[in-house]
C-alpha cells in the first residue's frame, strides 16, 4: 500500500495550486455575485490541460487517472466551488463516451470536450425521476434514421453554455428503467430548447436549466451504447459522478477549514486568540478528522477505479460522507467565525449555503445508504 | 522566426541574503523563480512565434540547479533550455555575465531576436540585455511596453517616465520588456509534462569557447563594497483641522526646524 504520490503527479499538482492560488482563488468570490457562467475560469481550464484529465491522449485528453482527476477536482473546489462544479459535471458527459462511444463518437463528441474546446452535460433528472430514474417519462421514438425525443429533464448543471449533452430518454416507458436509452444531443438540434434557470440557494453562477425537447431529432448514430441500454450508461456515469461530488466537498470543507484555522488564530477575545480554547480546538480536532476521513474515502474510490476494482460502493460511501461531512465542517466554519461568519464578508456564509448541494445531487444520502446497504447485503449472500 | 529568451533564476524572497566577504548574493536554502521580468520576456516570445512561427529557446547562465528555471520556462511553452554553467563564471558581475551570454548566443548561431526582462529582480541593474547587445552588435530596444514584428523589421513602444516612445529596428536585435506589456501564462499540464522529460543542453565556458579571464571574478571590473537596505523614509505629520488655523501651525513648525 502506498500513500504517496510520484514525482510526475507532484509536479502536476503544483502547476494546479499555481492556477488556484494565483488566478481562481482570487476572484472566486466575484464569480458567485456575478451570477453569471465564468467563462474566463472554463477558458483557463481548457488552457491548462483540465478537461479532458483521464481521456487518453488519441481523443485528445491527458491519459491520466481517475485518482489525478479527483485530486485536481477538489484544488479546483477549494479555489472555486462554481469552477469545481462544471469541471465535475463535465465529467459526466466525458465519462459515458469514454466507456460507452464508439469510434465516430469518440472522435466527434470526445475528442472537443476532452480539450475543452466545448463543455460537456449530462441529463437524467425529470421532474418526477432523479433517484427513481425507471419512471423518466422523456420518450424518444424511432423515425428512419432518426429518433424523435419529447419530454423535459431540470436541474441540468452546465446546461446552455454546454454543447454536448447526454440526454437519458425512454423508448417505452411502460418497461420502466428497460426501456432507458442514452442519445448524444447537441445543442443546436431541431426541437432542443432551454428552459428556465433555476434560482438557487447558492451556486448562483452555476447554470442549472431545462431542458426542453419537441419532436427533438437526434440521428439514429447518437445512440450511445444501445437502444435500452440507458439503464446501465446512466448507473455508470453516476458511479463516477459520485466521486467527483465528493471531491468537490472535501475541496469546499478544507476551504472552510483553513478560513476558520486561521480565523480563530487570529480573533482575540478574553485576550487570548480564540484557538487557545478547547471549545474551538475541539471543533478544529473534529473537522480535521472529519476531511481527512473524507479524502481518504475519495481517493480509494478514484484509486479502486483506476486500478479496474468495482468501485460503486466505495464512491457512494465516499459521496454519502464527505456530503455529510462538508455540512458539518462549515457549520463549524460558521461558529469559530462567530458574527462575521454571518455576514457575507468573510465567505464562509456562502460556503454554508453551498455545502448542502452535496447531500442532494448525484443521489440523496438516502439513495447512497440504499446502494451501500444492497452491495453489502449481496456480498454477504455470496459467501 | 527563432528567439532567444535570456532569462535569470532569482530568489523568491525579498529577503536576499548577502555574503558580508564578497557581498555577492547567497543563493542556498531560499526557493527559486525564474526573474519575473524574465517571465514576461518568455511569454512575448511565445506570442511572436504563436503568430509568426518559429521556436523559442531560453537561455540562462547559473549553478546547476538554475536548470529548473529553464524547466519552468520550457512548460510555459518554451522549445528548448540552455544552461551555461561552469565554476569559471562564479561571480560574475553584468559585464562578465554579458560576455558569456553572448558566447553562447555566438553558439547557437541562428536567432531573429533576443528577449529580456528589463531586469533582474535581485541585483536590479538592467545592464545585461543591453550588455549582451553590444558584444553581439546588435540594435538594442528597452522597456518595451508592446512588441510587433513585421518581417525583417520590429516596431516596439517604450514606457519612460513621462511617455511612450516609438521605435523600430531592424532585426536581429534585442529588446528588455517591462512588466506591462503581457500577463504570462501559467503552465498547463502537457507543458508541466514536456518540462520534465526535455532535454537541458548544458554548455561549459569550454564549450562556449570563452575567454576565461573574461569571464567570472577575472572579468568582472565591478567590486560589490557594501550591500546595505536603505535607510527607511521617517513618516511625515499631518496637520489637522481648519485651513486657516494648520497654515498657521504649519508656519510655526517650518520655522522651528529652520526651513523658512
Amino acid at each position: 500500500m502506498e500513500f504517496a504520490f510520484t514525482e510526475e503527479q507532484q509536479d502536476i499538482f503544483a502547476a494546479v495550486d499555481e492556477i488556484c492560488a494565483e488566478v481562481l482563488a482570487p476572484r472566486a468570490e466575484e464569480v458567485d455575485k456575478a451570477q453569471e457562467w465564468p467563462q474566463e475560469n472554463v477558458d483557463l481550464m481548457a488552457q491548462s490541460d483540465l478537461m479532458g484529465l483521464p481521456v487518453p491522449e488519441e481523443y485528445g485528453g491527458m491519459g491520466l487517472g481517475f485518482l489525478d482527476w479527483g485530486v485536481i477536482g477538489e484544488k479546483l473546489s477549494g479555489a472555486c466551488t462554481t469552477t469545481g462544479a462544471i469541471f465535475g459535471a463535465h465529467m459526466l458527459a466525458i465519462y459515458p463516451l469514454m466507456l460507452f462511444g464508439t469510434e465516430e463518437q469518440k472522435q466527434k463528441y470526445l475528442t472537443p470536450l476532452a480539450r475543452g474546446e466545448q463543455v460537456g452535460a449530462f441529463g437524467l433528472t425529470e421532474p418526477n425521476a432523479g433517484s427513481d430514474a425507471g419512471n423518466v417519462q422523456t420518450r424518444a421514438v424511432r423515425k428512419g434514421d432518426e429518433y424523435l425525443l419529447n419530454g423535459s429533464k431540470i436541474f441540468i448543471t452546465n446546461a446552455g453554455p454546454a454543447e454536448t449533452y447526454i440526454i437519458i430518454a425512454n423508448l417505452n416507458p411502460d418497461t420502466g428503467m428497460r426501456g432507458l436509452t442514452a442519445f448524444i444531443v447537441e445543442k443546436g438540434f431541431e426541437g432542443f430548447e432551454f428552459g428556465k434557470n433555476e434560482k438557487k440557494m447558492a451556486y448562483k453562477s452555476l447554470p442549472n436549466r431545462e431542458l426542453i425537447f419537441n419532436d427533438c431529432r437526434v440521428p439514429a448514430e447518437n445512440v450511445l451504447h444501445r437502444e435500452r441500454g440507458g439503464f446501465r450508461v446512466a448507473m455508470q456515469t453516476l458511479d463516477v459522478g459520485r466521486i467527483g461530488m465528493a471531491i468537490g466537498a472535501v475541496g469546499l470543507a478544507q476551504v472552510a477549514f483553513d478560513k476558520a484555522v486561521a480565523y480563530s488564530q487570529t480573533r482575540v477575545q478574553f485576550k487570548r486568540p480564540i484557538c487557545e480554547f478547547q471549545m474551538v480546538q475541539k471543533m478544529i480536532a473534529d473537522m480535521a478528522v472529519d476531511i481527512a476521513a473524507g479524502r481518504w474515502l475519495t481517493y480509494n474510490a478514484a484509486w479502486r477505479k483506476d486500478q479496474g476494482l468495482d468501485f460503486e460502493q466505495e464512491a457512494a460511501m465516499a459521496k454519502l460522507y464527505t456530503s455529510e461531512m462538508v455540512g458539518r465542517v462549515t457549520d463549524h466554519a460558521v461558529q469559530i467565525h462567530g458574527g462575521y461568519g454571518y455576514c457575507e464578508e468573510y465567505g464562509v456564509e456562502r460556503l454554508f449555503r453551498e455545502a448542502k448541494l452535496f447531500e442532494i445531487v448525484e443521489g440523496t444520502s438516502e439513495i447512497q445508504r440504499l446502494v451501500i446497504a444492497n452491495k453489502v447485503l449481496k456480498n454477504a449472500r455470496k459467501k | 522566426m527563432n528567439i532567444i529568451v535570456s532569462i535569470k533564476q532569482v530568489p523568491d524572497t525579498t529577503e536576499v541574503r548577502i555574503d558580508p566577504e564578497t557581498g555577492t548574493l547567497v543563493r542556498e536554502g531560499v526557493p527559486s523563480i525564474i526573474n519575473p521580468f524574465d517571465e514576461n520576456a518568455i511569454e512575448a516570445a511565445l506570442q511572436l512565434v504563436e503568430k509568426h512561427g518559429g521556436k523559442v529557446t531560453v537561455l540562462t547562465m547559473g549553478p546547476p540547479q538554475a536548470e529548473q528555471a529553464l524547466r519552468e520556462a520550457i512548460a510555459m511553452g518554451a522549445d528548448e533550455g540552455i544552461l551555461v554553467c561552469d565554476r569559471a563564471f562564479a561571480g560574475s558581475d553584468t559585464l562578465a555575465t554579458s560576455y558569456t551570454l553572448a558566447r553562447a548566443v555566438r553558439k547557437i548561431g541562428d536567432f531573429d531576436l533576443i528577449l529580456c526582462g528589463k531586469q533582474a529582480f535581485d541585483g536590479d541593474t538592467a545592464q545585461v540585455g543591453p550588455g549582451l547587445a553590444e558584444h553581439l552588435g546588435l540594435p538594442q530596444v528597452t522597456y518595451a511596453i508592446g512588441l510587433e514584428v513585421e518581417g525583417k523589421k520590429l516596431q516596439a513602444k517604450r514606457l519612460l517616465e513621462d511617455r511612450y516612445e516609438m521605435v523600430e529596428a531592424r532585426l536581429p536585435a534585442l529588446v528588455t520588456v517591462v512588466k506591462q506589456i503581457n500577463e504570462p501564462r501559467h503552465a498547463g499540464l502537457r507543458g508541466v509534462m514536456k518540462a520534465r522529460k526535455a532535454e537541458i543542453v548544458k554548455w561549459t565556458a569550454a564549450d562556449l569557447e570563452a575567454d576565461v579571464t573574461r569571464c567570472g571574478l577575472n572579468g568582472s571590473p565591478t567590486n560589490v563594497l557594501r550591500v546595505f537596505a536603505p535607510s527607511r523614509h521617517t513618516k511625515g505629520e499631518r496637520i489637522e483641522g481648519e485651513a486657516s488655523e494648520a497654515a498657521v501651525e504649519l508656519y510655526e513648525k517650518l520655522r522651528t526646524a529652520q526651513v523658512l
